[in-house]
């Protein structure tokens, strides 16, 4: 396990959100390495280029500007190089018809953005926890659904 | 002046340097995998530990890894093929299986891969419930007897406890995003 490193992306234009996530992820037990893109087309812009290690998990803000997190989400999608990515959608909405549409787009986890810092850290490590069973063990990697 | 370094040529350079000192034939595959053409004795073997140690490079460990991975795949026969598996508890099961004690099983489970043994026992049984709900073959009530729950509100309270959503939640979404990929291919053809 000390030997493994996730690799984590994190999409989302609020400032504040991010350093939140950065410190929240700070507090894991897991070795993790975060790359932070402030929106979804630079997150794009770093996936579509050469020679680089993907991230394992990527965490998308749904309401991004320029390019928001379902079009990344259909973009990832829809390109068979990413398909061992896992998108963790990360949304201030609760709206059902929001969450739906993403899972059906293809997103394994959906989170309703926690107004705390126990709750996100809670969160987060949950995400992390399920994801890395879902890449260390024999489990079917195309029903993994989680809302938190 | 400024200097770069390529921490890998680096590193190899010394633990070769260690592994020559003490007169062994060995390859190196990777960067971090170590060969021995002879077996060490266990002093040899310290002795060699205590060296790299010194030069900042360690022996990794992997039996508790190997371990973990064995109690997994027990995990998964029991759930998946063993009939007579439900007449056991599962920590019966298991350690009669693997030969330790449930405790140990336990420890080497946890420190390995950061979930306890029942939780994993509960994620694997909702992995399989989950591709029993996309089969459709069988009713809630006839998968959860199948996975030894007591009913299938118990199957579905673990379920929503595990995912975070319902059963038929579940499934409705998955249909859904099969009919989305299908329409998604007939476009690009």
């Amino acid at each position: 396990m000390s030997e493994n490193t996730l690799s984590i992306a994190l999409a989302d234009d609020d400032e504040d959100d991010r350093l939140l996530f950065k410190m929240a992820m700070e507090n894991l037990k897991v070795n993790t390495e975060l790359s932070i893109f402030n929106n979804g087309q630079e997150l794009m812009d770093h996936l579509n280029s050469p020679n680089h290690r993907l991230p394992e998990l990527i965490f998308l803000d749904l309401n991004m500007p320029v390019k928001n997190g379902m079009e990344c989400l259909k973009e990832i999608r829809g390109d068979t190089v990413f398909s061992d990515i896992s998108i963790a959608i990360y949304s201030t909405s609760s709206s059902e018809r929001d969450i739906d549409e993403t899972f059906i787009n293809g997103a394994n986890v959906y989170i309703n953005k926690p107004t705390n810092f126990d709750k996100l850290k809670e969160a987060i490590a949950k995400v992390i926890e399920m994801n890395w069973q879902y890449h260390t063990s024999r489990l079917a990697k195309e029903n993994f659904l989680l809302r938190i | 002046m400024y200097v770069k370094f390529d921490v890998n040529a680096i590193c190899k350079r010394v633990l070769e340097k260690q592994l020559d000192s003490f007169g062994l034939e060995y390859t190196l595959s990777g960067t971090r995998e170590v060969r021995l053409m002879d077996k060490l004795s266990k002093e040899k073997e310290q002795e060699l530990a205590d060296a790299l140690g010194n030069v900042g490079i360690f022996i990794v460990d992997d039996t508790k890894a190997i371990l973990a991975h064995q109690i997994k795949e027990t995990i998964i026969h029991m759930i998946y093929t063993d009939k007579e598996a439900h007449r056991y508890k599962s920590s019966t099961y298991l350690a009669d299986k693997l030969h330790y004690s449930y405790a140990h099983l336990s420890n080497v489970f946890s420190q390995t891969t950061m979930v306890s043994i029942e939780n994993f026992i509960i994620l694997t049984k909702i992995d399989y419930s989950k591709k029993l709900i996309i089969e459709d073959k069988l009713s809630f009530s006839e998968i959860a007897h199948k996975l030894n729950y007591s009913s299938s509100s118990h199957l579905s309270a673990q379920f929503k406890k595990t995912t975070g959503m319902t059963p038929s939640n579940f499934q409705r979404l998955v249909k859904k995003r099969k009919e989305r990929r299908i329409d998604s291919v007939k476009v690009t053809v």
